[in-house]
């Protein structure tokens, strides 16, 4: 699953620490979902639209597609 | 709706109080099971009463660092239970085949040692050691 968190704490000036404790996960676990090699849950997935203000669709895309 | 818990280290602090609780309860249970081991030999000279109460502790005191595991699982953030929940089935499965290959062993008479129950444990622990290290690499 791709996803935009990195592009979007980049945008806001986050570090990868800062992203975690706003989602209450550890940094390991942010890292590992920017580098697409966790796919989140989806009540941290909604966590994370709700921080970001944006659809869960917009954050998060599945790369294979319809 | 303030969602900031960069200053409290929500998740960083509660992993932390976790670990240490897990690690004191841990403790003693090791110190209560040599306590249980040794003491009937060492301490009381086999007194039953005194057994039995060495037993009791070492139960009680293990229940507790049940729970206390049970709490630093449900502390950890998702991903990390998971490569928990890896690790342990990979323990779990690898010691329930080794072990019962371990004891056929001396029951089709290919060792003639009596097979310990700490190979197993040691072997258990070794393994969720291993699925613990290739789960923090695998999603590194």
């Amino acid at each position: 699953m791709k996803n935009r968190l990195k592009v979007l704490r980049a945008e806001r000036d986050w570090t990868q620490a800062r992203l975690a404790a706003e989602l209450d996960v550890s940094r390991q676990t942010v890292n590992a979902i920017e580098k697409g090699k966790f796919d989140p849950s989806l009540p941290l997935a909604f966590k994370a639209a709700r921080l970001f203000g944006m659809a869960i669709e917009d954050i998060f895309q599945d790369e294979e597609g319809p | 709706m303030n969602t900031s818990k960069t200053d409290t280290g929500g998740w960083q602090a509660r992993q932390r109080k976790n670990t240490v609780r897990l690690r004191y309860w841990t403790s003693a249970w090791v110190l209560s099971l040599a306590f249980a081991a040794f003491g009937p030999k060492l301490l009381w000279d086999f007194n039953t009463g005194l057994t039995i109460l060495g037993v009791v502790i070492n139960l009680a005191v293990g229940f507790g660092m049940i729970v206390a595991n049970k709490q630093y699982v449900q502390g950890l953030d998702e991903m990390h239970r998971k490569i928990f929940l890896d690790a342990g089935a990979l323990s779990l499965g690898i010691g329930l085949v080794c072990g019962l290959g371990y004891e056929l062993l001396e029951d089709i008479k290919l060792i003639a040692f009596q097979p310990e129950i700490s190979h197993l444990i040691i072997l258990m622990c070794l393994t969720f050691l291993a699925g613990l290290i290739m789960g923090h690499r695998k999603y590194q």
